[in-house]
């Protein structure tokens, strides 16, 4: 741990998407027992809040076609959130039957990804998450929002900052503690991510903001730097950084909650969460799903030849 | 705050000889030379073609005096060549190139381990390489290597760093490439080590060589971009694994640095797309994946 530079976030909360949004996007499909097993890890290493899986319909998403056992079979630690993904009402409703005590709902900034995604537009989409946040807000439950292709989208290609700024502005007054700003397919570079929070942050306060950066052409580090210097103090990632991308075939998705760790202990940021943990974790998913962990730390750090 | 960056950027590419130096499969000359060749037509301005030294050393790079008698040589374009001292230096000269690039290190145990002596004697070479050099005019850059963080000593002090830089500066050097060896360092480090070095060399002679092994290079550049650094070493298609970390890699992929550079409006000069295809050559003739996060995705969208 370094000591602290001046200007950064003396902490930063990071959100676990692993479970969820990492095995969703994973070619093999893995075992309930082994999701659980892998949360139950995860929830032993500090981190504080993590997606456990997504109350969809098992039709679209098989991967997560065992969200109840998933959701019954977990250790559930003090102090640790398990929000699970709730694309509408239905979902919702199971998702507490199940459990759930956080969800969260998937918006998007372009009008193509939403209708290709979830086969509506993004106004019919925000109707069906006010449903979610009014039986939320009635239950106490908390509701984070996402907002996919906020730097770029595989239709669209640019996704103007306006827009992404507007639609997280509408989620946020539904209801919405957080908005997590996607770069769904990681195009984006630290000059677009500026120009954008800059547009966002008009309209939401900086404290209610997240960040998820896909790694997908390398930028996902640089561009968690710069919302962070911009004051930023909540970033997805996933161990191992588990999940590809689905628009472009073998490139990586997810950046890695390692490789993250690595950069914030760099800084001295505290995050509460213990690296080497997460690398075990890391390295139990990885050997069930018989890939090489897509973590450089972990890289480096199981490889190397001599002390460091 | 994010404060503001350089206009341009000059990228210093380093593939051919410190990404094939590290590569497990050694490359035939014609391969080097075409890679070389094919780099010169992407706009980069500086291409570290080989290095003079002792094939007994290092057997990839055994071909220095082919490969800088093969390669075209593009007006407006540098190749400089690594010289460990006089002898390579003559040698080098002899075979057509007009810069070179000495190495020098943060750290005793590395120098030690590396090229066999300490700091200072290391420095003792090299005034002799920069004394020849300055008699024929040839421009000499200087590398410090392992500046933030050693694979034997650990942590190394800013001080220190500092100190062989403003040594190899005051010696002649017109520009000081400060190496990540191992690549363990982040924004924190780095910045921590820039504001002591630019207290002893002026930054617009400073250079940044960040190696990913931990995934913190782009980071890294991003942060000395920020205090005002404007010339970044990488490598085409991230050639070049890490000798001390089995199986991790090593230099930053150029690919990746110039999206990046792109992304923030800086003016490199580089064409991305002339870049990748390089990549692709070089990757197919080492019968490898590319290290490049770019190129992996662009090859599929």
């Amino acid at each position: 741990q370094e000591p602290q530079a001046p200007g950064l976030p003396e902490y930063v909360k990071i959100v676990e998407v692993g479970p969820r949004d990492g095995l969703q996007n994973e070619k093999v499909i893995v075992p309930t027992d082994i999701k659980i097993e892998l949360i139950n890890q995860l929830s032993k290493t500090g981190l504080s809040a993590i997606e456990v899986t997504s109350f969809v319909s098992s039709k679209w998403v098989p991967q997560m076609a065992d969200h109840k056992e998933v959701m019954r079979g977990i250790e559930r630690h003090p102090g640790v959130q398990y929000p699970v993904l709730t694309p509408n009402l239905q979902g919702f409703h199971s998702a507490i039957a199940a459990g759930a005590t956080e969800v969260s709902v998937f918006g998007a900034a372009s009008e193509s990804f939403s209708k290709m995604n979830i086969n509506c537009s993004i106004e019919e989409s925000i109707e069906r998450f006010e449903e979610v946040t009014k039986s939320a807000r009635n239950m106490n439950i908390p509701v984070r929002g996402y907002v996919s292709c906020a730097l770029g989208c595989p239709y669209e290609g640019n996704i103007v900052p306006d827009k992404v700024a507007e639609v997280s502005k509408r989620l946020y007054s539904m209801g919405c503690y957080e908005i997590s700003l996607g770069d769904t397919i990681g195009v984006g570079t630290p000059g677009s991510m500026k120009k954008m929070l800059e547009a966002v942050m008009k309209e939401i306060p900086l404290s209610a903001l997240a960040v998820h950066c896909h790694d997908t052409y390398g930028q996902a580090l640089a561009n968690i730097l710069t919302a962070i210097q911009m004051g930023v103090s909540v970033v997805d990632s996933s161990v191992a950084g588990l999940g590809g991308c689905p628009y472009a075939k073998g490139a990586t998705g997810n950046v890695a909650t390692e490789d993250v760790i690595y950069m914030l202990n760099g800084l001295g940021i505290n995050t509460g969460v213990n690296l080497y943990a997460v690398m075990e974790a890391g390295n139990f998913i990885c050997t069930v799903l018989n890939k090489k962990t897509n973590s450089k730390v972990a890289q480096a750090s199981f490889n190397t030849g001599t002390s460091n | 705050a994010t404060g503001a960056y350089p206009k341009r950027v000059k990228v210093v590419e380093v593939g051919p000889r410190d990404g094939l130096q590290n590569e497990k499969n050694v490359v035939p000359t014609p391969v080097k030379i075409n890679l070389i060749n094919m780099l010169s037509e992407t706009g980069l301005q500086v291409i570290e073609a080989t290095s003079f030294v002792s094939p007994k050393w290092v057997p990839q790079m055994a071909d220095h005096t082919e490969v800088m008698q093969g390669i075209n040589k593009l007006p407006g374009i540098s190749y400089p060549v690594l010289t460990p001292n006089l002898k390579g230096f003559q040698a080098a000269v002899a075979a057509g190139a007009k810069e070179v690039s000495i190495f020098g290190a943060a750290s005793e145990q590395f120098t030690m381990k590396n090229i066999n002596c300490s700091i200072e004697e290391s420095l003792e070479r090299f005034d002799e390489v920069m004394k020849a050099a300055r008699e024929v005019s040839i421009p000499v850059r200087g590398y410090v290597s392992c500046v933030l963080g050693c694979p034997y000593e650990g942590k190394i002090s800013a001080a220190k760093v500092a100190e062989v830089s403003k040594k190899m500066y005051s010696m002649g050097c017109y520009e000081i490439s400060l190496g990540d060896t191992i690549g363990v360092g982040t924004p924190g480090s780095m910045k921590e080590m820039l504001t002591v070095v630019m207290k002893e060399v002026p930054v617009g002679a400073l250079a940044v060589h960040c190696h990913d092994t931990y995934g913190q290079a782009l980071a890294n550049i991003l942060v000395a971009l920020q205090m005002g650094v404007s010339v970044v070493d990488a490598s085409v298609a991230g050639l070049g694994g890490c000798p001390y970390a089995r199986g991790a890699s090593g230099n930053v992929a150029t690919e990746d640095l110039v999206y990046m550079l792109n992304g923030l409006g800086i003016h490199t000069g580089v064409d991305l797309q002339k870049l990748m295809d390089t990549g692709t050559f070089i990757c197919n003739a080492l019968n490898r994946k590319t290290n490049s996060k770019v190129s992996q995705a662009s090859c599929r969208l």
